[in-house]
């Protein structure tokens, strides 16, 4: 390794600065603002007020589950069949599963409220075979079906690259040493896009449990997750402290999820996108 | 051969970018008094910052904001809120100085309890004087905060109460109690409110009590009374999504702003409204000018100019709220002159309240009670479902770990 130089610091500094100035100093806020009272004396009120909100913590953390569960069998055949097709059809697969991204998240999800109201798209379909209205919207699977549909991407992009970068060569050896196709995905495939899966379950995860847009406008206000509990301190309740405890703890509860993860799956990260 | 086709495409959009120019806009013809008014001012070259509920100022046919500016020259930075929370919370954050904010009634007296207004002086609007509905809603701001005079903070905008929304097709008989969204035959079809103050109103009017009560026993009643409707009726809590949701006839139900009513029988004629014999909210949006700021001048031109009959007008038309404003209401071309709905006669809403500022104790009492209100979910299955994928996840990670660890034996032989 060589000695960093002088100038290698000046190029740093700016990356430097400005995660202290937006990542640190707003992370030592919360904590600061999780463990005094209104008046800024040391309390540890708002944490322990955190126990009525177990049971939403542990909804959101179930919802955040199911999602990526989903996401995760939905995206790995798609971006194994993908990384496995002609070029020009993967660019174009992979243009239209970010395409979706370059509109606004709100509209996105509010424009599944006209496609799964009463008199949505969905159901005026049925109606014409005289099915229906069912009803999908402000309902759990509404829900999770936005969460799903929003963070696919993030589930696709990295297993996409995993295994769009593994040997061909491995796979051949698997083959010549008598693997069956199943074999080979199961103890070549797998286990070697194993970094793509992490990086995709933390990119889905973590924004499934903290969201309380999608719960608002899919929901109907009826399923309250712990993202709309901490917003509702902030703006409603003027509670910052407890606020801000919930949040501490929905990090800390985050940790904890992608330590277990990464236990399992630190040996060789290469072609993740995070972690 | 693609660089072509890329160049002819981008062509093709810049040529319909230029077909289609942006129309002219023709600026509404003023009185060569109200012109040399704004003009002596001397006000040219300044800035005001403004800060206004979304979609709460005519921006259409006719641009309130660029009319402004065009006849002051003053600039003005136009934002928008979503709450009053949300206004408070940048206003307390600081960093950004406001010169006109227009939150409503209780966000008012907490401002000024806190002492982060500044008083308007009255001889720099003699719009209010001339067209300002005093008779009708001075009494609003005729109250005291700390012994601070509400009415030398604030100029009513616009007012209104809550409504009873129904659709006549599914409910046949006109309710005249919030009661009727407790109703079983209707469950899945009620709206209420996605926010504490407001929903908890309607629970209050039906107990009696006061909206402003800091007692916790009525609180945990009206709670209480929430959650039965929940059990019941499992309504939706929602906001803007109303009018997607009554103009489809997805819903019977809801409990709205009487304003919006009117935009929604426009759009579905089944509609009809009742004002609940309980009571109902009645609310003010005023100007106000924070203590932040940096041009008073120029926000009190920008009220005075709001009270502009021509101007207030365009307002009143556009909001579909009650305007403050008399000479709107004596105008020939206003539609909504005649809205009942919109301006109800004094006896339909003997039973109004307002809503005061509540100590703080007393608002996060109601957010905790509005958790759990809404937090406890009646689906049991979902609770089923994440347990099964969380333990699908946790033997999928077992699995890997055996597998990895044989693995490592193997290698190790």
């Amino acid at each position: 390794m060589k000695k960093s130089s002088f100038v290698q610091t000046v190029l740093n500094s700016p990356y430097i600065i400005w995660s202290a100035i937006f990542v640190i100093v707003p992370l030592l806020m919360v904590i600061y603002y999780a463990f005094t009272n209104e008046s800024g004396d040391f309390s540890l009120n708002n944490i322990i007020e955190i126990k009525d909100y177990a049971s939403t913590f542990l909804l959101s953390v179930g919802y955040g589950a199911v999602a990526t569960f989903i996401c995760l069998i939905l995206a790995y055949p798609f971006a194994y069949f993908l990384s496995h097709s002609g070029a020009s059809f993967q660019r174009m697969s992979i243009m239209l599963v970010m395409l979706p991204m370059w509109m606004s998240f709100l509209i996105r999800t509010y424009s599944w409220m006209t496609i799964l109201g009463d008199s949505g798209l969905i159901n005026r379909f049925l109606g014409l075979f005289s099915i229906g209205p069912a009803a999908m919207l402000n309902t759990p699977q509404a829900v999770i079906l936005g969460m799903v549909y929003n963070f696919l991407p993030y589930m696709i992009l990295p297993l996409y690259t995993v295994i769009s970068k593994m040997d061909g060569s491995l796979i051949e050896a698997a083959q010549d040493l008598g693997c069956g196709k199943l074999q080979t995905l199961k103890k070549v495939v797998l286990p070697l896009s194993v970094p793509g899966i992490a990086s995709g379950v933390t990119m889905v995860f973590v924004p499934s449990v903290s969201t309380f847009y999608i719960t608002q406008k899919l929901g109907g206000g009826q399923i309250t997750l712990i993202g709309d509990v901490i917003e509702g301190q902030f703006q409603t309740a003027y509670n910052y402290n407890l606020g801000a405890a919930l949040s501490l703890v929905l990090m800390v509860m985050i940790l904890i999820c992608l330590g277990v993860l990464g236990y399992f799956t630190d040996d060789k990260d290469d072609g993740g996108v995070l972690m | 051969m693609k660089k072509i086709f890329a160049i002819v495409l981008s062509m093709i959009i810049l040529a319909s970018a230029l077909a289609f120019p942006v129309s002219a806009y023709d600026y509404l013809d003023y009185s060569q008094e109200t012109i040399d008014y704004y003009k002596n001012l001397g006000l040219q070259g300044t800035t005001i910052n403004v800060y206004n509920w979304g979609e709460y100022i005519s921006d259409e046919d006719i641009d309130v904001v660029r009319e402004f500016e065009h006849l002051t020259g003053i600039s003005v930075n136009y934002t928008t809120f979503e709450s009053n929370e949300n206004m408070y919370s940048k206003i307390v954050g600081g960093g950004v100085s406001y010169d006109i904010i227009i939150p409503s009634d209780y966000m008012v007296e907490k401002l000024i309890n806190e002492g982060m207004l500044e008083k308007i002086d009255y001889s720099n609007i003699p719009n209010y004087d001339n067209y300002y509905d005093k008779e009708k809603y001075g009494y609003l701001t005729d109250t005291t905060i700390n012994d601070e005079k509400v009415s030398d903070y604030a100029i009513i905008y616009n007012v209104g109460t809550t409504i009873l929304i129904y659709n006549t097709k599914y409910v046949k008989e006109k309710p005249d109690s919030w009661t009727v969204m407790w109703d079983e035959q209707y469950k899945g079809k009620v709206l209420m409110f996605n926010n504490p103050r407001d929903s908890f109103a309607i629970a209050q009017f039906i107990l009696g009590q006061s909206l402003n009560t800091t007692d916790p026993d009525e609180w945990d009643a009206a709670a209480a009374l929430l959650k039965e409707q929940k059990d019941k009726v499992s309504p939706s809590y929602v906001m803007d999504e109303v009018f997607v949701d009554m103009e489809s006839g997805d819903y019977y139900l809801a409990a709205y702003y009487a304003g919006d009513y009117e935009l929604m029988h426009e759009n579905n004629p089944d509609l009809d409204y009742v004002l609940p014999k309980e009571g109902v909210n009645s609310f003010y949006d005023a100007f106000l000018i924070p203590n932040s700021t940096q041009n008073k001048a120029g926000a009190e031109a920008f009220i005075n100019f709001m009270l502009e009959p021509e101007i207030a007008l365009a307002n009143a038309e556009y909001i579909y709220y009650a305007t403050a404003n008399k000479s709107v209401i004596e105008n020939e071309d206003y539609s909504l002159a005649e809205s009942k709905a919109v301006y109800p006669d004094p006896e339909d809403i003997a039973n109004a309240q307002v809503f005061h500022d509540l100590p703080t104790e007393t608002l996060q009492y109601m957010n905790t009670l509005w958790t759990k209100v809404k937090g406890e979910n009646n689906a049991n299955s979902i609770y089923i479902v994440s347990l099964i994928c969380l333990i699908a996840i946790a033997a999928i990670i077992v699995v890997t770990l055996l597998r990895k660890r044989k693995m490592r034996k193997y290698y190790k032989v």
